[in-house]
């Protein structure tokens, strides 16, 4: 059913020796939104998203995804369950080709990995799939081409590809603009929004939970918006709501907002993430 | 980039192989049988090697302790020969399946610590190893155990001579040739690939899917059973075992074999223990003192050619610091 | 087993601990502060060792032979760091082993052609060379007396010298983090060949303390390099506190285990199991020790990074 909460986050908390990193967590993201976690550098938003991966132990609290508790299930396991993340610096195979590197992520949902002896060439089906996910994120130009050498653009497509061959139903996307140009960052905008549209309506819409300094791209891509500041959930609502929200301008958006619409935005985007 | 492309390999491979058939024949008709039995010793140390090259080359697992499954494959024919059981259709398969079970336990272990822990922790369970052999004195403890013969090998009706150096010769060639083709199968099937990128991304293979610790866990069990048949063969072409096969040098000297061949080619292995055994074997035709110049060569070669031979011959990405 | 008897192998195992700290810190150093395994480390005991015997005797005197000795080992190992470790500490963990595990060879070597094959005799000095009554019914060996004396004022000296000194400051502070000793403008190079010379000193303090109770030979150094592997594990890698606690842990198991476990053993078992299993299951029991810390803290007890 859309609507209903497809991920329910319960009290998360999450301590590094005296640095309280998450305090006291609770979110919904509902089936089929696009649901955006805004916050300054150092907020806690990548470590959340490796709570909700698997990535990170949460120290208390529970996530609870389709309706079951993933607190204490191993990251691999969370992917199975339908839950993929990508990375804000870029995490992919460079020595592998981009087709391969899907493949890859194919073949950890499809079957048994314990075959010692057919060639992997051999499994079309894999490839297939594959390419219909080179296809989805654009790159089909590049499919034969070592991850490696990818530009940076194309790498972060890429990225967000892999987190996607695995099929997920709900996609947590850290900063997937991260170091892009103005014309990358419209790409990876319309990527988001056409998988949006593929599958809007089905008994299997996609959702997304979208961690992203780029306000523009926040405020085209969002459904709703989550504040986070100093581990702290301080907001969530509809993102007209959030613009006008005075302690939310009063703790962060008010500088990054301005940034947004003033000259500063190509240097708002050197800030965080510099190519890997 | 290759230097040699892919066909080029299959010829070099065919070649290669063409030459250790007519090797023995060779030999004799020099009148050069020493070397038949001395390149006996080679491929099952190319066994071996390769077997580690799985685990470190492709798997990224650097283990310290590799020689622990070459021993107990060794000693569980010794034992059981000891015991009166000579057939080869049982001790060798039942040495390959208790290193096997060996490198469970240790890999178990061990796959949960990383990087230099990881080479400790593998290092530890092999002395552990040796020293459990030293004080088992019912099998020789620290001086070893000499077996009575070969073991003994029954195709059908027919009864192979396991102590004719042609048979021996030949039916090592053959695991040695079959070992290296199923290595070749298994990195270019699934598991091969999920391996290798476990090297390059463990992190990453986790988050699309893959439960890395058990991968690297098959991974780890299949190069210590492997490396278990070479210790079975090793204790047959010696006609003794002791514990000396799991010193922790051992270990160390597998590993420069895998670094002088190639680390994470397919033949680097193979190439490693062919020419570690023929350096010695010349150096020490020299001088008594023949770990010195074989430690200057390593020396160089880990300082200035760090890709080993099959590198130099091919140029490919190349692995940093961080496996 | 009577009182007397548990006591004297609480000493020995004391004193075995604290000779393996000796090279366990220099050890946990060299891995915390420059991230590198250095196989060698056990070459340089046993270079220490053989200094320690070739200059006591040329001198006389062991008690100039002994600073002497550690001072040339010292020199031995920052030579070793300037020519060749140097250029390891940015390559990867299996290279280092390699190239160490070289150094081994030709080290071994070396030794063999410039000392001979056969082991090398070292005295303990005449004064030391009989027992001392400790306690009623305890006469224990007085040389192993100084060997604990000697390691206890070593272990000390470390502990300010890590915990008190500007040096000692950086030395943590790189081993913990090693961006940050760069940042701190510290000059790394140097202070990285210093810290090996050191190390190296401290090797050669165990080779030449140790040397008259065990053999000179070639070789002695790895069995002793394993041991002090595995108290760095244990302990964490690069913590000083966890070198000390881990060697003295190894060092009483170890020495307790071979002494007593056998007699354990066959009051529960045949005799002849018993005699078969006993020293089996000592000899490993450090192995064991360390598969239980690992399995329960795999970043050892005191875990020097994150």
């Amino acid at each position: 059913m859309p609507g209903e909460a497809l991920l329910d986050v319960r009290h998360l908390c999450k301590r590094f020796g005296g640095l309280v990193a998450t305090d006291d967590v609770s979110l919904a993201v509902r089936r089929g939104e696009v649901h955006a976690l805004i916050g300054p550098n150092g907020a806690g938003k990548t470590t959340l998203i490796g709570q909700l991966s698997g990535a990170l132990r949460a120290d208390q609290g529970q996530v609870l995804f389709d309706g079951r508790d993933i607190s204490r299930t191993s990251a691999h396991q969370r992917v199975h369950a339908g839950l993929a993340r990508s990375y804000q610096i870029t995490s992919i195979f460079k020595n592998l080709s981009v087709l391969d590197n899907l493949a890859l992520a194919v073949q950890a949902r499809s079957g048994s990995s314990l075959s010692f002896w057919r060639p992997l060439k051999a499994e079309r089906a894999l490839f297939e799939a594959a390419a219909a996910v080179l296809a989805q994120i654009g790159l089909q130009a590049r499919g034969d081409s070592l991850a490696g050498n990818l530009a940076h653009g194309e790498q972060r497509q890429l990225e967000v590809g892999l987190a996607l061959a695995t099929e997920p139903k709900l996609l947590l996307l850290d900063e997937p603009m991260a170091g892009m140009g103005p014309e990358e960052s419209e790409r990876m905008i319309a990527l988001v929004l056409g998988l949006k549209a593929q599958r809007a309506g089905s008994d299997n819409p996609l959702t997304v939970l979208l961690v992203e300094h780029d306000m523009d791209a926040v405020f085209r891509l969002a459904d709703r918006i989550s504040v986070l500041v100093q581990g702290r959930l301080i907001a969530t609502d509809a993102p007209a709501s959030i613009k006008r929200n005075a302690e939310v301008r009063k703790a962060y958006l008010g500088d990054e907002l301005d940034d947004a619409h003033g000259e500063a935005h190509g240097e708002a985007h050197s800030s965080h993430g510099a190519p890997a | 980039m290759t230097l040699f492309s892919a066909a080029h390999h299959r010829w070099l491979a065919m070649l290669a192989l063409l030459g250790l058939v007519v090797f023995p024949l060779a030999m004799q008709a020099l009148d050069q049988s020493f070397y038949i039995g001395f390149a006996c010793r080679i491929m099952i140390y190319a066994i071996a090697a390769s077997s580690l090259n799985l685990i470190l080359g492709n798997g990224g697992m650097v283990s310290f302790g590799h020689a622990a499954f070459l021993g107990a494959g060794a000693y569980v024919v010794g034992i059981m020969m000891e015991e009166g059981i000579v057939s080869a259709w049982i001790s060798w398969p039942v040495a390959v399946l208790a290193s096997g079970l060996f490198a469970l336990l240790i890999g178990a272990l061990s796959l949960r610590t990383r990087g230099v822990y990881f080479i400790m922790i593998t290092l530890a369970f092999a002395q552990m190893m040796y020293y459990l052999f030293i004080s088992l004195k019912a099998y020789g403890g620290e001086d070893g155990l000499s077996l009575p013969g070969r073991s003994s090998l029954e195709l059908g009706s027919l009864s192979l001579n396991l102590k004719d150096e042609f048979t021996w010769y030949y039916l090592v060639l053959l695991l040695m040739v079959l070992v290296l083709y199923a290595l070749h199968r298994l990195m270019q099937a699934r598991f091969g690939r999920v391996i290798e990128a476990i090297r390059e991304n463990e992190a990453r293979m986790e988050a699309i899917g893959f439960a890395t610790y058990r991968y690297k866990l098959v991974c780890f069990v299949i190069a210590g059973a492997l490396c278990g048949l070479a210790g079975a063969l090793l204790a047959n072409q010696n006609s003794f075992v002791s514990p000396k096969l799991i010193e922790w040098t051992q270990s160390g000297t597998l590993m420069v074999m895998v670094i002088l061949g190639g680390v994470g080619y397919h033949y680097g292995g193979a190439i490693g223990a062919l020419v570690m055994l023929v350096l010695e074997e010349v150096i020490s035709s020299y001088t008594i003192y023949w770990q010195l110049p074989v430690g200057l060569i390593l020396l160089a070669i880990v300082l200035w050619a760090p890709t080993g031979i099959c590198g130099a011959f091919s140029r490919r990405a190349q692995h940093g610091k961080g496996h | 087993m009577s009182w007397i008897l548990i006591l004297e192998q609480s000493l020995n195992g004391l004193q075995f601990g604290l000779m393996l700290f000796l090279l366990a810190a220099g050890l946990t150093l060299v891995f915390g502060i420059m991230d590198m395994i250095n196989l060698a480390h056990g070459s340089l005991y046993m270079v220490g060792a053989y200094l320690m015997a070739t200059l006591t005797q040329a001198s006389g005197s062991y008690w100039i032979g002994l600073p002497l000795a550690v001072l040339a080992t010292a020199a031995v190992g920052m030579l070793l760091e300037v020519s060749i470790l140097r250029r390891l500490y940015q390559r990867d963990h299996m290279t280092q082993v390699l190239a160490t595990f070289a150094l081994i060879l030709i080290s071994n070597e070396l030794v063999r052609i410039i000392w001979g094959a056969q082991p090398v005799m070292l005295n303990t000095p005449d004064a030391l060379s009989g027992p001392v009554d400790l306690l009623p019914g305890l006469s224990y060996s007085a040389y192993r007396l100084l060997i604990i004396g000697v390691g206890l004022v070593v272990a000390v000296l470390l502990y300010f010298l890590v915990t008190r000194t500007r040096t000692g400051m950086l030395v943590r502070a790189g081993a913990s983090n090693r961006e940050m000793a760069t940042a701190m403008g510290v000059d790394i190079k140097r202070l990285f060949t210093l810290v090996f010379g050191f190390g190296a000193a401290l090797c050669a303090v165990a080779g030449a303390m140790l040397g008259p109770i065990l053999a000179v030979q070639v070789g002695m150094g790895e069995n002793i390099l394993i041991l002090a592997f595995v108290v760095i594990v244990i302990g964490g890698i690069g913590s000083i506190r966890g070198a000390l606690v881990g060697s003295m842990l190894v060092g009483v198991v170890d020495t307790i285990g071979r002494a007593f476990l056998p007699h354990l053993f066959r009051e529960f078992l045949p005799p002849a199991m018993a005699s078969n299993l006993g020293p089996a299951v000592a000899s490993i029991l450090i192995y064991v020790l360390m598969a239980g810390v690992l399995f329960w803290k795999p970043q050892g007890l005191f875990p020097a990074r994150g």
